[in-house]
């Protein structure tokens, strides 16, 4: 029993990135009716945000120290980072613990530009083309993108870790009155909360917003929005940027999880499109809750019980859930009709 | 003797009813215009017949053969061809390339693997292709791409093409729409053309008063959702109830 | 000639002889010349060339005729591999048995994978094959089903090889690599000194360069027969082909199948050559590398495929071999300061960067030039024929080039 409560616990975060991306991507398909395979390298930028404003922070004068020698005799490098010798050590040491949770502000204006950028400078013209070629002028830029990171900071994974104060677990095990210990790590607490906290907010911004308003009525009927005299193309660019934000700060606030790598984008992109699928193209309540059932759904087949009858089902359950639920509900779980269909 | 009837047939979209106990009996070698005012379940009816919508009650015999639950491939290959209100053709193929596919359709059915056959060396469906081009005076523009052509032209190779499978029903949805006076004449004169030359029923739905009164033998018409009259256009013109369906319509419009 | 038309014999011979002189062709600067890095005359290279032709060939057969993007073709390379290597492990090293098996099962499997798949069309179709491969990829790569029979199919990541503990019952004493019936090894290559220069002749590149050819030939009775025209249809207008009559499930089907068994040929031949077979094969990184080999070459064209799988394979060779020295050689003739500064600026293209150009290449040609390479010549060779004729012509000429394939 604790083991599956454990499980779903750490469903939660990856079903929470699945979420965050999908809702992006399928923003972006409702309101431009494009398909975005770049999607998963927004969220890889948004992680190098966090990467970046680290080393940012990080960065250090060198002074020497001749009192004291390293183990080649030379005399000792001693690096003060410069927030250190700004606003003194203890602060200056505090910011840099805290560079994650600090990239976010970084990240949102960035990420707002980056989205608006490419919508004003590529995907706008692809609006008439058809969706094949928007796949490939998407999928395009989506290899520019990660290998410019690739070209900046490495093949190799960069750790970036959480704030001390979130280092270690948090066990649930008292919480829920069993004897055993449920172990789970703060700062995935600290992921969940975010992501919920995100999507909440925009759902809100869509639900209680002139501008939300305007955007729901363009993904339901575009034509007839436009013909309403409003300039539906410019709400949608900003969309677009917003999807941009989501998918970034899902990235920023995963980085501790998982070391960014240039590639972590593509990885995420194909499961987050079956996650978009199986939800229904076009619903963002679809999205978000395909997201966090397939997640938990992942994490329930590592089980070893379930391993040990099934070996490595859990290496394949999304694709094979989402094979099942295409053939069973061609539309998705709350997929709306008409949407991508002929 | 009737090639399509049409018995109690209804349909609903939800609380909606399009159509609601229709009976419609299309005799052989007639022309069949059906009107009505907007809404009247016109299209609705229509896709009931070609397969694309399946009716909750009620029976559509084609020819003695239930159509219900056929594919629209099926229906086809059965004998009825459908016009589209926009010509449906394939922009981007070329004329004679649009013709040969139906004929090809005729000849060797829904699907056949003939990967390995040259289409130059098919003499007997370019021979059939051509005459048919020949025939609706296509030939000087077969090299063009389909999606060129004038939209007077798109129309005449839709129809085109469904006559060269030979069909024994005709369906023609709102087959002028959008078309300008010139076009209009032209098409007239071309499905005139057909019935004189070709033991075909044809079918057709039309807004466009001359165009129906130009070429219908019979005439029904549909009020929301069922047939209100059927007779000759003769005495369709000054009926009570037509008059009344449509002038409801104008005022309700008004 | 062949039942193709004059055209398209013109082009197969060309092609043909492309294949056949390859070894020289490629070779064009003297060894241990400074141009000599940009050589694509090794067995190795040459090989990759066509099998690689061969796979973006089958990708268009479906991709180019009927429109529908699959995202998950490298799981055929793959399976064709693995056939391949199992026959070496069970039977022998020669490489036919192998072939025809790899042929047979990538058609079962995208016979599978095409009835499921096509029941959606456009983005869906996309994902759906692209969610399939993934799953065959992650099969492959933990060698689940092995792991759930207790045994080993695909070997996980070490991937799958030949050892001498397997039964190989065939096997004769002098058999140690790849061979064609005994006849000739795959590996056996025949080089030509002449003066300045050095030519290899592989076998098995010409082994593969026949089998392009006839594959390639395949490809064009595909395209000018009635099932071609059909598939063209499926592409232009779906609603017009049921209401006529076709049933286009089966022909979108048999394309796939088709499609599919060409990659398992190229998956085949790849294990011909190497007699390995690994997951990697089957990522979707190798899926999108065929859709680019297509796109960039021409899609709906007969020779922009081939064209497109030699353009990348030739480049990412090329590029990769291009380093710091290289450039600063090239603009050695610049003063100092400009040349550090133009080494700055190409460095991140080349060497390793080429997967940049590669996607930066890829945005252009969707954008600009959506007809591929192909389209590309066709432009330019336009441009120069202008002048000498009238305007009729052209236009029709311009029709044809829209639609290359129609012809």
């Amino acid at each position: 029993m604790d083991a599956i409560l454990l499980q779903i616990l750490n469903g939660l975060d990856k079903g929470s990135a699945y979420a965050l991306i999908a809702l992006g991507l399928t923003l972006i398909f409702g309101t431009l009716g494009v398909v975005n395979f770049a999607h998963g390298a927004l969220f890889m930028l948004g992680a190098f945000c966090a990467v970046t404003v680290q080393k940012l922070l990080s960065l250090s004068t060198i002074t020497l120290d001749e009192t004291q020698k390293d183990f080649l005799g030379r005399p000792l490098e001693i690096k003060t980072p410069y927030v250190e010798s700004w606003f003194g050590p203890e602060t200056g040491s505090l910011i840099i613990d805290w560079s994650v949770p600090l990239a976010i502000l970084f990240a949102i204006p960035v990420m707002l530009f980056i989205g608006y950028v490419m919508e004003r400078g590529l995907i706008k013209h692809f609006y008439k083309r058809p969706h094949a070629d928007q796949i490939l002028v998407t999928f395009g830029l989506a290899i520019v993108l990660q290998e410019i990171i690739k070209y900046f900071y490495g093949a190799n994974p960069i750790p970036t870790p959480a704030p001390s104060a979130f280092v270690g677990s948090f066990d649930f095990a008292p919480l829920l009155g069993l004897d055993t210990s449920l172990a789970y790590p703060y700062w995935r607490l600290v992921y969940f909360g975010f992501s919920t906290l995100i999507i909440g907010a925009v759902f809100a911004f869509l639900q209680f917003t002139t501008f939300g308003m305007v955007v729901r009525a363009g993904m339901a009927d575009r034509e007839t929005v436009g013909l309403l005299g409003i300039d539906i193309d410019k709400r949608f660019s900003i969309m677009f940027g917003i999807a941009a934000a989501v998918a970034g700060l899902a990235g920023v606030m995963y980085a501790p999880i998982n070391s960014p790598n240039y590639h972590m984008g593509m990885d995420f992109l194909v499961l987050s499109f079956v996650v978009v699928v199986v939800g229904g193209m076009g619903s963002l309540p679809g999205a978000v809750l395909a997201g966090f059932m397939l997640g938990i759904l992942e994490s329930l087949a590592s089980l070893n019980e379930v391993k040990a009858v099934l070996p490595g089902i859990d290496q394949i359950i999304i694709y094979v859930v989402a094979i099942v639920i295409l053939l069973t509900r061609p539309r998705g779980l709350m997929g709306r009709k008409g949407v991508m269909e002929e | 003797m009737a090639i399509l009837e049409v018995k109690n047939v209804g349909k609903r979209f939800g609380g909606l009813k399009a159509l609601d106990n229709v009976n419609l009996s299309i005799a052989e070698n007639t022309v069949h215009a059906i009107i009505g005012p907007n809404g009247a379940g016109k299209s609705t009816l229509l896709n009931c017949l070609i397969g694309k919508l399946i009716p909750d009650t009620g029976s559509v015999m084609f020819d003695g053969q239930s159509v219900l639950g056929r594919k629209p491939f099926e229906i086809n290959q059965m004998g009825i061809s459908r016009v589209f209100q926009t010509p449906e053709i394939f922009g981007d193929l070329t004329v004679m390339e649009n013709m040969l596919i139906s004929c090809f359709a005729k000849r060797d059915g829904a699907f056949e693997l003939n990967a390995l056959a040259s289409v130059a060396s098919q003499r007997d469906v370019i021979e059939k292709a051509e005459h048919m081009l020949e025939d609706m005076k296509l030939m000087d523009k077969r090299h063009m791409h389909a999606a060129a052509m004038s939209r007077g032209d798109k129309r005449r190779l839709e129809i085109s093409m469904c006559l060269a499978q030979d069909p024994r029903l005709l369906l023609l949805d709102e087959p002028t729409a959008g078309m300008a006076r010139a076009d209009t004449n032209n098409t007239i004169d071309l499905l005139k053309q057909i019935k004189e030359e070709r033991n075909i029923t044809i079918a057709i739905i039309e807004h466009d008063m001359h165009v129906v009164f130009s070429l219908a033998e019979r005439i029904t018409v549909l009020a929301q959702g069922t047939p209100l009259v059927e007779d000759t256009p003769e005495k369709i013109k000054g009926h009570p109830k037509v008059r009344e369906a449509y002038l409801g319509e104008s005022q309700d419009a008004a | 000639m062949f039942g193709i038309g004059k055209r398209d014999s013109t082009l197969l011979i060309i092609v043909a002889i492309m294949a056949l002189f390859a070894p020289f062709i490629l070779n064009p600067f003297p060894t241990g010349s400074a141009m000599a890095q940009f050589n694509a005359g090794y067995p190795d290279l040459m090989q990759r060339f066509v099998i690689f032709g061969i796979f973006a060939i089958g990708f268009n057969l479906l991709f180019g005729l009927t429109g529908y993007l699959s995202f998950g073709h490298a799981a055929f390379l793959g399976i064709g591999s693995y056939a391949v290597v199992w026959m070496y492990k069970l039977l022998d090293y020669n490489v036919i048995p192998g072939l025809f098996l790899a042929v047979i099962v990538s058609a079962i499997f995208a016979l599978a994978i095409g009835f499921i798949s096509l029941r959606r069309s456009g983005i869906y179709f996309s994902i759906l094959t692209l969610a399939f491969a993934q799953m065959m990829f992650a099969i492959s790569y933990s060698d689940l089903i092995g792991r759930f029979l207790g045994t080993t199919i695909t070997n996980g990541e070490t991937g799958l090889q030949v050892y001498t503990s397997d039964p190989q019952i065939l096997i004769d004493d002098w058999e140690s690599v790849p061979h064609l019936l005994g006849i000739v090894e795959m590996r056996s290559t025949y080089t030509l000194d002449a003066g300045a220069w050095s030519f290899d002749f592989n076998a098995g590149y010409y082994f593969c360069a026949v089998i392009l050819l006839i594959m390639f030939y395949l490809a064009i009775r595909i395209f000018r027969s009635p099932f071609g025209m059909m598939l063209r249809a499926v592409k232009s207008n779906q609603q017009r082909m049921n209401y006529t009559g076709l049933n286009t499930r089966p022909y979108t089907l048999a394309a796939f199948v088709i499609s599919g068994m060409y990659a398992g040929l190229a998956g085949g031949l790849l294990a011909s050559m190497d007699p390995l077979a690994g997951a990697e094969r089957m990522q979707w990184t190798a899926s999108g590398e065929v859709v680019l080999m297509t796109i960039l070459g021409g899609a709906g064209t007969l020779i922009g495929p081939v064209l497109g799988a030699g353009f990348i394979k030739y480049f990412e060779n090329i590029f990769a071999k291009i380093n710091d020295n290289v450039l600063h050689s090239w603009f050695a003739i610049l003063p100092d300061g400009m040349e550090d500064f133009m080494v700055t600026i190409v460095h991140p293209f080349v060497g390793k960067g080429w997967n940049l150009t590669l996607g930066l290449l890829f945005m252009l040609v969707v954008i600009f030039l959506p007809g591929g390479l192909v389209e590309g010549g066709q432009r330019i060779g336009r441009v120069f024929r202008r002048r000498d004729r009238n305007a009729g012509s052209v236009e029709a000429d311009a029709a044809k080039q829209r639609n290359p394939a129609a012809e």
